[in-house]
């Protein structure tokens, strides 16, 4: 079931859009710069639209079934959301119009600023980064240029929970920082007497994640970033699991100075097969000034005969400019959509939801897969795929087999602290049924791992491809094709 | 609205549990702040939601209702229809980063063809799956080079005329590095060799643009000779529908290749998301951040794809990683792939052509005015400055209340250049547009 | 798991093998195996560099982890295994073998003592 490459389907002189001829005189063209060669497919319209239809039917996605994938926050992408991002007013603006004529598009960054900032109890918001992992870029970054304004230059140290996604290790390097990793407890909270002794003046922050990876709120939160605070560091918070807390908890309360929302997760932006996403950061007021270049600002309030004047400022002490222009507009207006629909009891009600759908697949599936740590979990839950009874038998394994009975597999070998994990987040968005269906199709996987393992090892057979050699394509890399070598000849 | 439990669904599951009320899920947070009550507007239906933004919308001038002159890194572009229907499949549009390649195998063909296209475009050995946009891909090369070197060389070349945001973006990026950037101050309006007097062996990289953000193209070889001399990397920043009349970078032996991919197909938006092109060499590949798809086989030997040199990345080297950076812009990345497709060999370089033509036209004409001038030498592609006898700014100001978006005001990025336009004439306007805009600056400005 | 009564480990995962003052090193059996399937070596330091203990040799990737390879005593490096680099499998195949990564002209062979024999390596605890 495989689909040849657009340089396959190619035939010299097909064309799928013309353009109309020049209304102007033609000028000369700049001779010594003009290439010789320009090898692009060819390739009709209906061609192009059967190609990209053909391979987009390989792909499992939200619309199609169920995707518990732990961390990401696979919910529904609802459809208006898409069509109010394509209306001219929104799509057909150019990013360096004077502000005059965009007050619209200004007026609602600053709305969904005000949104973001009381959901999660933050005085100021960003919507400049593009994604998560650059959210949290900006927000190290937010923290090493406060302490250096403060002259207080030898705090280089990010302590970093050994739960913690990959990128917040990452992001601190990335920003010149040394990292140190913080242990669990036997709980699955951050280890409190460790963190104490790593408590001291060189220390910049610490980047927590809750409810953690393991989809547990971490118990010792308050206590946590009190100790930071205690030793003149900050805390940053990665909001990647903020789909738990909405009216449930504000994560500013707990002492969190700084944190990334991912919108493509909270607020319903589609993932779009890896991105645009959109991370904004909150930040407490005394970081506000530090935000990155430009901020939107409602510089007059508006009275009785005009509106209000937004405009785009340059903070004080500004990080500077993470990416061109004004951050994913368009992804921003798709969230600002789903918020505003929901309104605060529509929030209330995705988080409590996905919170109990996920302690309900727990529940179903906790007398046969075992839950290193047995808590009520939040908006998602690690289990460990392991068992004596099936000692052949993978996470992987697992992953593959589910996708034979038309679910995307949870998420697997993270957190790294729980072996052959499997990380699995239902999100609100689901029915009973669905979930129902799932915690059967795990039962009966753990009993075919015990009686006829080869099932889960040949699995998956009912998807249009089985499993990829990884390694063959890590070692011949073949990372691009190109028209054959006698193509128009 | 999204969810659908029933209240008898949610007491079975409940008790499947073991709780009685929904609140006791939330036991172990901690009492103070628990259930803050949000002060936020109540939800709405569907209905009200469009009104209420399709009015919001509505207090935005676009570019279909002010004839647009504007470019300096966007560009109002024509898009086909057919990008955008294969952009509203929902096999794309919700799915994730293709994790699980069995069922994943639309989104990974595509990648691996749009990393085809990009590389048979700048003419480089390799693309990555993209970064979130220009200047973000032109701060990974940045970082690349950085890394590439071990920390070892800590200079960095930045052109003048390289896009002003992009070159505040390496600055962030770089700024927890001890890195010396130099460059920037040179005149605008100085040539790419003169960088050459700035590149020691303790400089890593060197980064143009071309066409330039003044519009201008320029040949890089001599500047690529005293690169390489010095053991450093260069990287060039493309438009890429300038690519389809240029010569691409690999002509001058460019090691690095950005672009920002709007035109290809990307609604302006104001501002993003965008499309980030980086491209290399092979003999860098492994130091290039970002995701790439791979082509390989499966159990049952058919050709398939999967997410390839993972290694190099944060999930996996965490610390050690380049860059943080986990996914690519996808659906972006899906578009500009299906732009490419449509458009072919043959459709890009007409598109280029009009572009070229339209601009030299709008250029021409323009000088024709009293107290405007264009320089009459410097090669350029759809973008020009445009010398005016008054402030840019106060142009604009007024070419607005003609319904018109003037160009960018140099001045905001070069003090010096403040009497300077930016035009950007694309396939979208017309002659009468431009003989418009000629005219209404020939009566307000005559003496 | 083999390991060869012959060699000297490291606690992490390095063998060294020492003939007169040039110790030739590789990384063990147990770690080839943790990594799986090898696609690639890199080996990052050059002929003729100094490099002290535990400073990072080479890199060795899988298709699910890589790991940095460091120097398990401080010297010269006189030998790089180029090989690898086209057949970076050797390592799974032949890790105390053909897979050795450098040779180092060893600076200060007192450092060796710190390291472990094949009985201490093997009663090394893991954390799984």
């Amino acid at each position: 079931m495989t689909e040849k490459t657009i340089f396959e389907l190619s035939r010299p002189g097909r064309r799928g859009v013309r353009f109309p001829e020049p209304d102007v005189p033609l000028a000369e063209l700049p001779k010594d710069f003009l290439r010789s060669d320009l090898p692009l497919p060819e390739m009709p319209e209906n061609e192009v639209v059967r190609h990209f239809t053909k391979i987009s039917q390989f792909n499992h996605a939200v619309d199609i079934g169920f995707y518990p994938l732990g961390s990401c926050t696979m919910k529904y992408n609802p459809k208006i959301n898409e069509e109010i991002a394509r209306l001219p007013g929104f799509s057909q603006i150019h990013p360096l119009q004077p502000v005059e004529t965009v007050q619209g598009a200004l007026g609602l960054m600053h709305e969904t600023q005000e949104w973001l900032a009381e959901i999660s109890g933050f005085d100021a918001v960003s919507l400049q980064p593009a994604a998560g992992a650059h959210g949290e870029l900006t927000g190290v970054l937010i923290i090493r240029a406060y302490h250096n304004d403060r002259g207080d230059t030898k705090r280089t140290k990010m302590l970093v929970p050994d739960s913690a996604h990959g990128t917040n290790p990452a992001s601190s390097a990335m920003s010149g920082m040394t990292m140190v990793e913080i242990p669990s407890d036997k709980n699955g909270n951050i280890n409190l007497e460790i963190l104490k002794e790593e408590c001291d003046d060189t220390v910049a922050g610490l980047m927590i994640t809750n409810p953690n990876t393991l989809g547990l709120f971490d118990e010792n939160i308050n206590e946590a970033t009190q100790l930071i605070h205690d030793c003149g560091g900050l805390v940053y918070g990665d909001g990647a699991n903020m789909n738990a807390l909405l009216g449930i908890y504000k994560p500013a309360q707990n002492g969190i100075d700084v944190m990334h929302f991912n919108l493509h997760k909270t607020f319903s932006t589609p993932h779009g097969g890896g991105g645009p996403g959109s991370g904004p950061v909150g930040v407490i007021e005394k970081l506000a000034d530090f935000l990155p270049d430009p901020h939107v600002e409602m510089t007059f309030e508006g009275d009785d005969d005009n509106p209000p004047f937004y405009d785009l400022v340059t903070p004080k002490k500004t990080i500077g400019r993470v990416k061109a222009f004004q951050g994913h507009f368009g992804v921003i207006v798709r969230a600002f959509t789903y918020m505003i629909s929901l309104g605060k009891d529509g929030l209330l009600d995705v988080s409590t939801t996905a919170v109990l759908n996920a302690n309900y697949i727990q529940a179903l599936v906790r007398d046969v897969y075992h839950i290193p740590y047995e808590r009520l979990c939040m908006h998602e839950f690690v289990t460990e795929a392991k068992s004596d009874d099936a000692p052949g038998i993978r996470a992987l394994d697992i992953s593959k087999r589910l996708i034979d009975f038309g679910f995307h597999p949870p998420t697997n070998y993270f957190p790294l602290i729980v072996p052959e994990a499997l990380m699995i987040e239902p999100t609100e968005t689901e029915t009973k049924e669905t979930l129902d269906a799932f915690a059967d199709a795990m039962l009966q996987i753990a009993d075919e791992a015990k009686n006829d393992p080869d099932i889960l090892h040949n699995a998956p057979t009912n998807a249009p491809f089985g499993r990829l050699d990884e390694v063959k394509a890590a070692k011949e890399l073949i990372l691009k094709t190109t028209l054959p070598e006698d193509y128009g000849k | 609205m999204y969810t659908s439990l029933t209240q008898a669904d949610k007491e079975a599951m409940l008790k499947a549990i073991g709780l009685e009320k929904i609140e006791d899920l939330f036991q172990c947070l901690p009492e103070e702040g628990k259930f803050p009550q949000l002060d936020l507007p109540d939800g709405i239906t569907e209905m009200e939601a469009f009104d209420e933004l399709q009015f919001i919308s509505s207090v935005n001038e676009t570019t279909q209702e002010l004839v647009c002159f504007l470019g300096a890194g966007a560009y109002n572009h024509y898009i086909p229809t057919a990008v955008d229907s294969i952009l509203r499949r929902g096999e794309f549009y919700t799915a994730y980063t293709p994790y699980q390649p069995e069922i994943a195998q639309g989104t990974l063909q595509a990648i691996f063809e749009y990393q085809s296209l990009i590389a048979a475009l700048t003419g480089m050995d390799v693309a990555n799956a993209s970064h979130y946009d220009g200047a973000t891909a032109v701060a990974e090369a940045a970082n690349m080079a950085y890394h590439n070197f071990r920390g070892r060389k800590t200079r960095i070349v930045l052109s003048p005329t390289l896009h002003p945001h992009y070159r505040e973006t390496v600055h962030t990026y770089m700024e927890g590095m001890d890195l010396e950037i130099v460059g920037e101050d040179l005149n605008p309006e100085s040539t790419p060799d003169e960088l050459i007097s700035l590149i020691d062996e303790n400089t890593a990289l060197v980064q143009v643009q071309y066409p330039d953000f003044l519009g201008r193209i320029f040949d890089l070889t001599k500047l690529s000779e005293a690169v390489h001399e010095a053991k450093a990397l260069l990287s060039v920043h493309i438009n890429p529908i300038a690519l389809g009349l240029l010569k691409p970078p690999s002509a001058f032996d460019a090691d690095i290749v950005t672009g920002e991919g709007q035109p290809l197909g990307i609604p302006l938006s104001y501002g993003g998301p965008y499309l980030g092109l980086f491209a290399t060499k092979d003999q860098y590949v492994r130091k290039m951040a970002g995701r790439l798809a791979g082509e390989t086989v499966d159990t049952r030997g058919q050709r398939g794809y999967v997410l390839t040199l993972n290694t190099r990345e944060q999930h996996i080297r965490r610390e050690n990683a380049t860059s943080n950076i986990c996914t690519n812009q996808g659906l972006i990345a899906l578009a500009s792939t299906v732009y490419l497709s449509l458009l072919g060999k043959g459709g890009l370089q007409e598109l280029a052509r009009l572009n070229y033509h339209k601009a030299h036209y709008a250029a021409e004409k323009l000088t024709t005015i009293p107290g405007f001038s264009v320089n009459p030498v410097q090669p350029f592609f759809n973008e020009f400055v445009l010398s005016c006898p008054v402030p840019a700014a106060e142009v604009n100001e007024f070419l607005l209340d003609q319904d018109i978006l003037g160009g960018y005001d140099l001045g905001q990025t070069y003090p010096d250049l403040k009497y300077d336009l930016l035009v950007a004439v694309t396939e979208m306007i017309s002659r009468s547009e431009i003989d418009y805009l000629a005219a209404v600056l020939e009566e307000e400005y005559h003496d | 798991m083999k390991t060869p009564a012959d060699l000297i480990y490291t606690e992490d995962d390095e063998w060294i093998r020492v003939e007169g003052d040039v110790a030739t090193m590789g990384i063990t059996d147990y770690a080839q195996d943790q990594l799986s399937d090898i696609v690639f070596v890199e080996i990052v330091a050059f002929e003729g560099d100094e490099l002290e203990q535990g400073e990072t040799c080479a890199v060795v990737e899988s298709v699910k982890a890589a790991a940095d390879v460091y120097m398990p005593v401080s010297g010269e490096i006189v030998a790089t295994n180029e090989s690898l680099a086209d057949t970076p499998e050797k390592i799974n195949e032949d890790p105390y073998g053909d897979a050795w990564l450098v040779k180092i002209k060893m600076s200060n062979p007192d450092e060796l003592d710190d390291l472990m024999d094949a009985d201490g390596y093997k009663n090394l605890e893991r954390d799984h």
